[in-house]
């Protein structure tokens, strides 16, 4: 085959797909936040993506956190190592590292059981019985799980910046002998409200991001058990680089600002 | 029958998956009231042919009426439309297994209709005992069920919400000759007494007889043959004749070896 060719019709694929993606986010939001609204599948996604995910968010950001404060001390070039470390720990923490692990650890939870739950109704004819019911699967499955990961993800992420910093305080005090009034000061005056924001920020699309990922390749799958398969992997993927790459072109944007 | 709009519809409708020509022309109407029961051999796209009517799968060419209005453009609206009015029971139950059984039947009443979930219940229960299911079963989950219960759970679901038109994709199959019974005395009471509209699929002729005001035969893409159940013995179309008395030899010949011959 010509490869020329065969790069044109990857591109054209490549396209495709972000295009036929970008489609399925704009109606999936549309659907999350226009009646009729679903609440009981609300409430449930909220518990099953934000509650659940609580413990295993919390777990990686204090061994982030903690494994930060050990670097900057191993790694500064200056004899009072220990005064950086709240300012560089705190700073790395609630803008880039507590959003985009956060983000991580539930794209691997949730996108992957969005794409799995949702692959399985398809195939098993779930989702032609529910709009033979009057009911538009794409509004009862797709605009709860985006709203709730949308809503849950900044509070996750709050949530973890809170454990992450509070890793790095027991590694700073317990460690390596900081004061804890040194620590904790050090934090307040230089973690601004701009850091949090745009963490959060960040934690919003990314939430976003994750939902609609694990619904778009769910609602499309096909082809039995290997189909469902197919399509959980491929979601947690497509979220995750989705992730990185939203990531670099929010901090550009918050850095310009 | 003629002057009357039929409630359901279909001329020239052709599908295809790839290469394989499932419906190849399909004429077939159904007036209001009126119970039909489709039968044809295993793959001869029965299933296809409903599931089109209902907007699940765009058909190729040809026309579809429910009501008198065109569904075939295959809109948001026309499914919409046709939703509204029709409970369908599929042939492998199709259940919400993340919900409780009664959840499962209520669903409509529920998120469709936007109804208190007491009365949803309520309903929901009477229409288990209907199908001979007590209301401890509808606290269950799908995967807790036998798959004759399944099949009753659903069809549970189809006739929940009172619509005008029932499609039926193997309701008996799978069920005990007693629950059987049954169920189609449960499917001619709806067509009787509601009025209701029925489209069924069955292998079994003895159910078929039971339930059908008319019989239609689909074979090989189109409607081969169409009539009252008692004239079924004797239809006078060979292929009718095979088929309803199950001979392996006859003018429909299965793709299928057998054994020691080559
Ligand atoms: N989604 C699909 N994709 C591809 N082919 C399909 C699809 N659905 C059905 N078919 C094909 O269409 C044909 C008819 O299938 P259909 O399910 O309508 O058969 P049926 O008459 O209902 O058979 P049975 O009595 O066994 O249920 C089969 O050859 C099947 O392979
Ligand atoms: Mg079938």
């Amino acid at each position: 085959m010509n490869p020329i060719a065969a790069i044109g019709r990857l591109s054209l694929d490549i396209f495709g797909e972000i295009g036929r993606m970008t489609t399925f986010a704009v109606e999936g939001a549309l659907a999350a936040v226009t009646p009729p609204f679903y609440w009981r599948p609300f409430l449930q996604s909220l518990a099953r993506i934000g509650y659940a995910s609580l413990p295993v968010v919390g777990l990686t950001a204090i061994f982030t956190g903690g494994a930060l404060a050990l670097n900057i001390y191993e790694g500064s070039i200056f004899p009072d190592a220990n005064a950086f470390i709240p300012q560089i720990l705190g700073v790395s923490i609630v803008r880039e590292l507590g959003p985009v692990l956060a983000s991580l650890m539930v794209a691997g939870r949730c996108s992957s059981a969005m794409a799995a739950e949702i692959g399985a109704m398809r195939v098993t004819q779930q989702i032609d019985a529910m709009s033979t019911l009057s009911v538009n699967p794409f509004r009862y499955l797709v605009g709860p799980r985006i709203l709730a990961t949308t809503i849950a993800m900044p509070i996750l992420v709050l949530i973890a910046d809170i454990i992450g910093v509070y890793g790095g305080y027991l590694v700073s005090v317990y460690l390596l002998d900081m004061s804890a009034p040194i620590y904790i000061n050090a934090l307040i005056d230089f973690i601004s409200h701009d850091d949090v924001t745009s963490g959060l920020i960040k934690a919003t699309v990314f939430g976003f991001l994750i939902a609609v990922t694990g619904c778009y390749y769910g609602y499309r799958s096909g082809g039995g058990a290997t189909g469902v398969g197919n399509a959980t992997r491929t979601a947690v993927v497509a979220a995750a680089v989705l992730i990185f790459a939203a990531n670099y072109a929010l901090t550009s944007l918050f850095v310009d600002f | 029958m003629s002057e009357q709009t039929a409630k359901i519809e279909i001329s020239g409708l052709h599908k295809s998956f790839g290469a394989n020509h499932v419906l190849r022309g399909i004429d077939l109407d159904v007036a209001p009231g009126k119970s039909l029961v489709v039968i044809g051999g295993s793959g001869s796209g029965k299933s296809v042919l409903l599931k089109s009517v209902l907007g699940l799968i765009k058909p190729d060419r040809g026309t579809m009426k429910v009501d008198g209005r065109d569904v075939a453009r295959h809109s948001a609206s026309d499914k919409k439309f046709v939703a509204e009015q029709t409970g369908m029971l599929f042939q492998g139950s199709a259940l919400f297994d993340s919900l409780t059984v009664w959840e499962n039947v209520a669903f409509r009443l529920l998120y469709g209709e936007h109804k208190s979930r007491t009365k949803s219940k309520d309903k929901a229960i009477d229409c288990l005992a209907q199908v001979g299911l007590t209301a401890e079963v509808g606290e269950l989950r799908p995967s807790e069920l036998s798959g004759g219960m399944q099949k009753r759970v659903s069809l549970a679901r189809a006739i929940a919400a009172d619509p005008q038109i029932l499609f039926f994709d193997e309701p008996t199959t799978g069920l005990d000759p007693i629950m059987s019974d049954v169920i189609n005395n449960l499917i001619v009471d709806r067509v009787k007494a509601i009025g209701a509209t029925a489209v069924s699929i069955t292998h079994d002729m003895k159910s078929a007889c039971k339930i059908a005001d008319e019989i239609a035969m689909l074979y090989q893409g189109v409607i081969i043959w169409r009539g009252p159940p008692d004239e079924l013995e004797d239809s006078g179309n060979p292929m009718v004749d095979q088929f309803v008395h199950g001979r392996a030899d006859g003018p429909i010949q299965m793709q299928v070896r057998r054994y020691g011959k080559k």
